[in-house]
Parts: C-alpha cells; sequence; structure tokens
C-alpha cells in the first residue's frame, strides 16, 4: 500500500495544502495567496493572518479533491522553514494539530527541498546541479553525500527580492516578476546597468539602486524592464555556468517561483546546451510555492522514518539548505 | 587543440614561435545581449592579462603573458603542465594536504598584500607544477583592492570552495589556509578580514526573506 501524506506550506506569501502519494501522484494541490496592497511588500503579521483565515477551506478543499477522508491520511508533513515566522507558525500549528488528533507523524520539510524534490520528480531529473530560485533563494547546489552542497548564492538579495522590489519602486503589481517579464518582452533597448558576479556568487543590490534611480528619468519602463531582467538573467546564467564547468554535471534543474519566466529559462537552456548537460524546468504548475512540494518530500521523509515529536517542532525561519541531512537519495 | 572548455572561455593548446602556449579565447556568450556580452569579455581579458603581470609582482606564479588580442578576447600566455589543485588533492597524504593549503593561503596572503584580489579563487583556479609549485590562474575576476570586504569576498569563495568541493577535508583544509596567510598578512588584518567574511556570509545567508524585505512599508 502506498502512503499518503498531506502537506502544508506557509513559509510566505502561500498557504498551500496537498496530498501526495508515496509513489509520486499528487493527488491534489490547493492554494490561496496573500497580496499586499500595491506598492507595499509581504507584511508578515498581516500574511500569518490571511492564513490562519482560509487554512480550513485550503486544507478541506486537499482531502476532497484527492477524494480521500482526513483519517485516511498516514502523516503531515510541514514546512518548518526557512521563511516568515508569523506565517510558518500558522502552518505548524495546525500540522501539530491535526497530527495529535489524528495520531499520525509529523514531518518536518525545508522549504527549498521542497522546490528540489517536485522538481526533480516532475523532471525526472536525477542528479542535476540545481539553480533555485524563490523568494528567499537565489542558490546554486548539487548533490553529494547525503546533502545539498552549495556552489554559488546571492551575496545580498535574492533574484525574487530584486524583480520585487523594483516592481513595487516601480508601482507595478505584485508579484513583480510577470509584471516586469511581460513589461520586458515590449523593448530590445539596452540600457547599461551594473553587473556583478564574484566567483559562483553574484550580487544584486547595487544593481537594484541603479535601475531605481533611473526611474524618475523619463526612461520608458519597459526599457528599464527588460535592462533588469538582461543584466540580472545573464549574471545567474554566467554563475550557473562557472558552477557547471566546475561540478562537471550532465543535467541542470530549475525550480523555485522565478522559474516561470521564459526568458530566464531560454538563458539557463543555452547555458546548458553548451556544456552538453539536459535542461528541465520545474513544470509551471509547481514552480511557485505550493502544498505538492511539501506532501512529496513528505511521503520521501516518511519513507525514511524521519518525524518530529510536536514538543520539538518549533519552527525554524533561518534554516540552511546545507544543514539538512538527507537520507533518500 | 581544445584542451578545456571553461565557464568563461575556451583553452586551446598550442605552439607559438617554437613554444608551447595555451591561447585562452572569451567567446561570445550567446545568453548575454552584445553590448554587454563584447564589453564584459573586452574588460575581463584587459584585466586579467595585466594582473597576471602584476600578480607576478607580489610573489605568485602565474602564467607569463606573451600576447594580448582585445579584438578577439584572447591572451597567449605560458602553458603550465600540471593538475588543478581540485585533482591534486587526491591521493594527497595528510601533511602533504596541510602543506599545499599552507601554501594556497601564503599566495592569497601575498596577493592580498600586494593590493590585488583574485575574485574566483577556487580549487580550479589553482595549478600545481611538479608537486610543489602552485600558479595561480583565471584571473577576469580580479581587482585592485585592499579593502577588507573585497578581501573577505576572496576567503570566502575559497571557504565556499572546500565547503562545496571537497567537504570531507573543508575544517582542516581552510584552516591550513588561514594559517599561511595569517603567516604573510599579520594576526591583526586576518582577523579583519575574516571578521568581514562572516559578515559577507551572513548577508546573504541564510536568506528567506531578508530584513530588507521584512521591513513593512507602513
Amino acid at each position: 500500500m502506498p502512503s499518503l501524506i498531506l502537506g502544508i506550506e506557509s513559509t510566505a506569501h502561500t498557504f498551500g495544502a496537498s496530498v501526495a502519494t508515496s509513489e509520486g501522484h499528487i493527488l491534489s494541490d490547493v492554494k490561496r495567496v496573500y497580496i499586499p496592497v500595491a506598492g507595499r511588500g509581504i507584511h508578515p503579521r498581516e500574511a500569518a493572518h490571511h492564513h490562519s483565515s482560509i487554512a480550513d477551506v485550503v486544507i478541506r478543499g486537499a482531502l476532497r479533491d484527492a477524494e480521500i477522508e482526513a483519517k485516511g491520511i498516514d502523516g503531515v508533513a510541514i514546512a518548518l522553514g526557512p521563511g516568515l515566522g508569523p506565517t510558518l507558525r500558522i502552518g505548524a500549528t495546525i500540522a501539530r494539530a491535526i497530527a495529535s488528533k489524528l495520531r499520525i507523524p509529523l514531518i518536518p520539510v525545508h522549504h527549498a527541498i521542497g522546490h528540489i524534490e517536485i522538481g526533480s520528480l516532475t523532471t525526472g531529473s536525477r542528479d542535476p546541479l540545481v539553480v533555485l530560485l524563490s523568494g528567499g533563494h537565489t542558490t546554486i547546489a548539487a548533490f553529494a553525500s547525503r546533502r545539498w552542497r552549495i556552489y554559488g548564492e546571492t551575496e545580498d538579495i535574492t533574484l525574487g527580492n530584486l524583480l520585487d522590489m523594483f516592481a513595487r519602486s516601480a508601482g507595478l503589481a505584485s508579484p513583480g516578476g510577470p509584471v516586469i517579464e511581460q513589461l520586458a518582452a515590449k523593448s530590445t533597448n539596452f540600457i547599461e546597468l551594473p553587473y556583478t558576479v564574484k566567483g559562483n556568487d553574484v550580487s544584486y543590490s547595487g544593481l537594484l539602486t541603479a535601475v531605481t534611480k533611473l526611474l524618475d528619468t523619463g526612461t520608458p519602463i519597459e526599457d528599464l524592464c527588460y535592462s533588469v531582467q538582461e543584466v540580472s538573467f545573464s549574471m545567474l546564467a554566467e554563475a550557473v555556468e562557472r558552477s557547471l564547468a566546475h561540478t562537471e554535471k550532465k543535467e541542470v534543474l530549475l525550480v523555485g517561483g522565478v522559474a516561470s519566466n521564459s526568458a530566464l529559462r531560454k538563458k539557463l537552456e543555452v547555458v546548458a546546451d553548451e556544456h552538453s548537460a539536459a535542461f528541465h524546468a520545474v513544470d509551471k504548475k509547481f514552480a511557485g510555492d505550493c502544498g505538492a512540494q511539501i506532501s512529496w518530500t513528505g511521503t520521501l521523509a516518511f519513507g525514511c522514518r524521519l518525524f518530529l515529536d510536536i514538543e520539538r517542532s518549533q519552527v525554524r525561519p533561518r534554516w540552511r539548505l546545507d544543514e539538512v541531512e538527507i537520507p533518500w537519495r | 587543440m581544445l584542451i578545456r572548455k571553461g565557464a568563461e572561455a575556451s583553452i586551446f593548446l598550442e605552439e607559438w614561435h617554437g613554444r608551447q602556449v595555451v591561447m585562452k579565447t572569451r567567446l561570445p556568450k550567446a545568453y548575454r545581449v552584445d553590448r554587454l556580452d563584447s564589453s564584459i569579455r573586452l574588460a575581463r581579458t584587459s584585466r586579467e592579462a595585466h594582473l597576471l603581470h602584476d600578480s607576478k609582482r607580489a610573489g605568485v606564479p602565474t602564467p607569463t603573458v606573451y600576447e594580448v588580442d582585445t579584438a578577439t578576447s584572447t591572451i597567449i600566455m605560458d602553458y603550465v603542465n600540471g593538475p588543478r589543485l581540485k585533482e591534486a588533492f587526491f591521493g594527497m597524504d595528510d601533511s602533504n594536504l596541510t602543506r599545499t593549503c599552507g601554501l594556497v593561503g601564503s599566495l592569497v596572503g601575498r596577493l592580498h598584500s600586494g593590493g590585488i584580489v583574485h575574485g574566483d579563487l577556487t580549487t580550479s583556479n589553482m595549478i600545481l607544477r611538479d608537486e610543489e609549485k602552485l600558479f595561480f590562474i583565471d584571473f577576469g575576476l580580479s581587482g585592485y583592492s585592499s579593502e577588507p570586504e573585497a578581501r573577505g569576498v576572496d576567503l570566502l569563495l575559497m571557504s565556499r570552495a572546500f565547503k562545496s568541493t571537497h567537504f570531507t577535508l573543508h575544517s582542516r583544509a581552510f584552516k591550513a589556509v588561514l594559517d599561511g596567510y595569517r603567516l604573510v598578512i599579520g594576526r591583526k588584518d586576518t582577523e579583519c578580514v575574516l571578521t568581514k567574511m562572516h559578515e559577507i556570509e551572513k548577508r546573504g545567508r541564510y536568506s528567506e526573506r531578508t530584513q530588507t524585505s521584512l521591513v513593512p512599508n507602513i
């Protein structure tokens, strides 16, 4: 009998719930996303309030879509971090309650590992160089000896932060990435902006300052969007290429919310091709934060009996990807 | 003959005026718009040529530059025959490892004393010749700086290279690097650079929502 795991995601904007089987079927994936007031960033307490107000609807929806009853579940997987304390605690509180009521194991999942595993599941990628681009990560990693080893990352803000903060300053709708992508597609007029690669690392804060300053100069917003995408994506592509040359991996796997951007996908595809590596990108449906990344990773952890006592299940807002031991790979 | 396709450049082994040389060409990158791409290739080629030369003055062995062609972003330089440090580590015994890492540290220290930062310190960018002489290569991201920030990035990249690629050796190897570095730069400056290194590390790390995005705009 395959096991059935309920997964709950609440690290940031998204409250998601999903049921997955240990055979790799995602039976349901329901989510609701907190949208901050235009021009503002995520407000942790308001996001937490949003999550707590819709949590029951989302979880019931996930069970209904999966056509199972609560008592049919074998374990509850919860993203304990990294993320925002207030939103993490909403998901964790609910997960603990379900686990204790149903007397089933509570399974801790690292949010970023969720992105990687759902990417691996949906693309069939086996031993990739992972490019993880979510709101909180700009990280290049590869697996060796039970851990994800980090080859490159941002030295300040993430690519997602850069796009969001620029969009916010420009008064564009949230989330910023998709709006910037649409506007960028209307221009090919390249404006020079700071390009900062340090080894396999990138640094986006200088770029953000420079492009934000140009907002008041009358430069068309399409040109700014195009140029900020070109420069930031090219920097990342270079960091990926460096890591690829160094690790000599034969696959590249792009995961995380920013993975939906087509211009970015194209650039990384070129890099992978150049080094005879296969290019995979997570299915757009599972690119952004979702319950499925947690439920599926939960089944893998469940198989290794990685359970956590409720007393020890405090949230981990700053949990590092390379701290997590992974027995299933 | 193409001997290595790096991330930034292709490396050819050629004969040039009766000498065996390496021809390093920065080929255009299809993923960058032309204007950005050509300015990057030009800047890095000329920077690399200068810094390969100036590093010698700082006491760090590097391949000798014979010719630079900015039109094709090509540098012709001495061929240094030997394994990259990344490969040379395999099969090294403990004392040899400590000695070699100490040498890495002292060479980084000499670069820094000479006002140079490498900008891309990994074990792929060092060649061990005759099992004892270490050459630094790949100066495309290097620069002139004596700021603790730039030096801190150098050490951070070095530490990361050990942590990711040589994770079983990391703590021993990096300690030996620091020992060698301290002997050249001195205790006080080393502490200053290390403090900066940890600060830089924390800036991006863990970073699922950094402070900048945590602050609500109210």
